[in-house]
């Protein structure tokens, strides 16, 4: 499926891509960080997500049964239970949009390397330092529902969260310091634009990963603004009206009422969710497609087998967010359809990161044969 | 590197630092503190409810509706500045294929950028005021963004197969 080996005589592209360029570690690093961010999401979704959401709703309904029969000492257990398993999704779910956001963000620094005015000994020295943020925060994050404030010196943070805001500083610092390059480089005025085929190539594959982004962001945009205006407020004026029926009708004894409230608030949950994610899915989505455009001069790979892999990342692109706003009236069928569309998406992936990973190979083998 | 696509690029990787900075900011000073309060509040509610005091109840979810409000803001601007931030770099990358005069890629840009701007600023500016005010901005800013990005699209859709950086 190789389509060419780079030339010894470095095109402009291959030779921004030598080992270990800033480039190569933010492009490889960045998509690795991206499958993994999903690869987890994936798993989150088929085997925590569900069974997570019944556990809470069992545990705020045992908690409401308490009030009813007016013992507040469960009340405080039960709750205790729900902020647990709360915790628990609010983590994983931080872990997963963080590491595909520092991957999305490695990316896109990879894509501005020409206009970062550094030598490249330093470009790489922050190219590490935002890796290494980016591996740490989530990490952190993981490691906050199991670690809690075991030992931590600090009364409400503890200290996976001490590492994982480390984390976060490190992926800070080197953003700032790329930004310093790229100012360096417009304060030098510079007359020409440095030279990066990777900018100005558009083969076919990547006008077709472009115009598909494109097209997805804009529909994520319109369904955010549909959300807000429709949802948003409605569903915050639920939530609290329910919890006020739901408490109301304990102190009251109402036994029916906390079980009618009970159900509207969980409908209420999974509305709110499937609609949130399917706005943040579709354009996370629709951004990759529009980043990943612009590395498939870098995608060591048959033009059929490029189109093939362009076609699987936009049909999962479009089959998750809408099959998981479906996921209300259809159920575990429109779920099911979701995590394959998802999963298409992360083979499509792999499958280019494998293609670059070739190029890099095929890079490499050139310049060593002259050496 | 042209006038429209130093705004974006310039622009896109400055949000995200500023994005990041709030975050860190508000993981570190904030969120434990805005998620207990939350949390305690509506436990404290089914506590009352358990005792029968309704007064202290309503009271209770008042306060947690008040904190959630809150932290669900904090978030989701941390989460629109960096996302929009993202959005404004690979735009700034693909912006020389769109075909339009260099002024009016310029407006583009601008636009693309106060809206990334100002939507988030608006969503933070709301755990300040309930009033009209920043709900406006919110919905000015997010139509700014969805016009720019709709002149964009169609710029790139109209535009040369690829042109030199």
């Amino acid at each position: 499926m190789i389509s060419s080996t780079p030339s010894t005589a470095l095109e402009p592209a291959a030779a921004a891509f030598l080992r270990p360029s800033a480039r190569r570690l933010l492009v490889l690093g960045g998509i690795g960080l991206i499958l993994v961010g999903m690869i987890f999401g994936d798993i989150f979704a088929v085997f925590v997500l569900h069974q997570n959401a019944a556990r809470v709703g069992a545990g705020l309904s045992a908690a409401a049964h308490a009030a009813l029969a007016g013992d507040p000492v469960e009340v405080g257990a039960h709750f205790a239970d729900v902020g647990s398993f709360l915790e628990n999704r609010g983590t994983k779910v931080d872990v997963h949009v963080h590491m595909i956001d520092f991957g999305y963000l490695a990316l896109l620094l990879a894509l501005v390397q020409p206009w970062v005015a550094y030598r490249e000994r330093m470009k790489r020295h922050l190219a590490r330092l935002f890796l290494i943020g980016s591996v740490v925060l989530p990490v952190g994050v993981f490691l906050i529902h199991y670690i809690g404030l075991v030992h931590s010196p600090l009364q409400a943070i503890g200290w996976a969260s001490i590492f994982a805001d480390l984390g976060g500083v490190c992926v800070l610092l080197a953003t700032a310091g790329f930004l310093v390059g790229v100012y360096r480089y417009l304060a030098a005025r510079r007359s020409s634009s440095p030279s990066d085929d990777l900018l100005a190539t558009a083969s076919k594959a990547g006008r077709r990963l472009l115009a598909g982004g494109v097209i997805l962001v804009l529909l994520g945009f319109a369904h955010g603004a549909y959300y807000a205006a429709s949802d948003l407020y409605r569903h915050e004026n639920l939530d609290y009206s329910i919890l006020l029926r739901m408490a109301t009708a304990s102190a009251l004894q109402d036994a029916v009422q906390v079980d009618k409230s009970l159900a509207e608030y969980g409908q209420l949950q999974g509305d709110k969710a499937v609609k949130i994610a399917a706005h943040a899915h579709i354009i996370e989505f629709g951004l990759l497609a529009m980043i990943l455009a612009f590395f498939q001069p870098y995608v060591c790979l048959r033009e059929e087998w490029k189109q093939r892999w362009v076609s699987m990342l936009l049909l999962g692109s479009t089959l998750l967010p809408v099959c998981v706003l479906f996921e209300l009236r259809y159920g575990l069928l429109a779920g099911g359809i979701a995590d394959v569309g998802g999963l298409i998406v992360i083979i499509a992936l792999l499958a280019m990161w494998i293609g670059i990973v070739r190029y890099t190979g095929a890079l490499d083998a050139a310049t060593e044969i002259p050496s | 590197m042209s006038g429209a696509r130093q705004i974006l690029v310039i622009g896109g990787i400055a949000l995200a630092v500023i994005g990041m900075c709030h975050g860190t900011w508000y993981a570190v000073f904030a969120e434990h503190q805005a998620l207990d309060r939350a949390g305690g509040s509506v436990a404290a509610a089914f506590t009352h409810a358990a005792q029968r005091q309704p007064a202290q109840l309503a009271a209770s979810l008042e306060e947690y509706r008040e904190a959630k409000y809150r932290h669900e803001r904090q978030v989701d601007a941390h989460g629109h500045w960096i996302g929009l931030a993202m959005l404004l770099i690979v735009l700034g990358v693909a912006f020389d294929r769109v075909a339009a005069t260099e002024r009016f890629r310029l407006i583009l840009a601008i636009g693309l950028l106060t809206g990334a701007v100002l939507f988030p600023l608006s969503v933070l500016l709301q755990t300040i005021s309930h009033g009209p005010v920043p709900r406006g901005l919110a919905i000015a800013s997010s139509g700014l963004m969805i016009a720019a990005l709709a002149g964009t699209a169609l710029g790139l859709a109209l535009g040369p197969a690829g042109e030199k950086a």
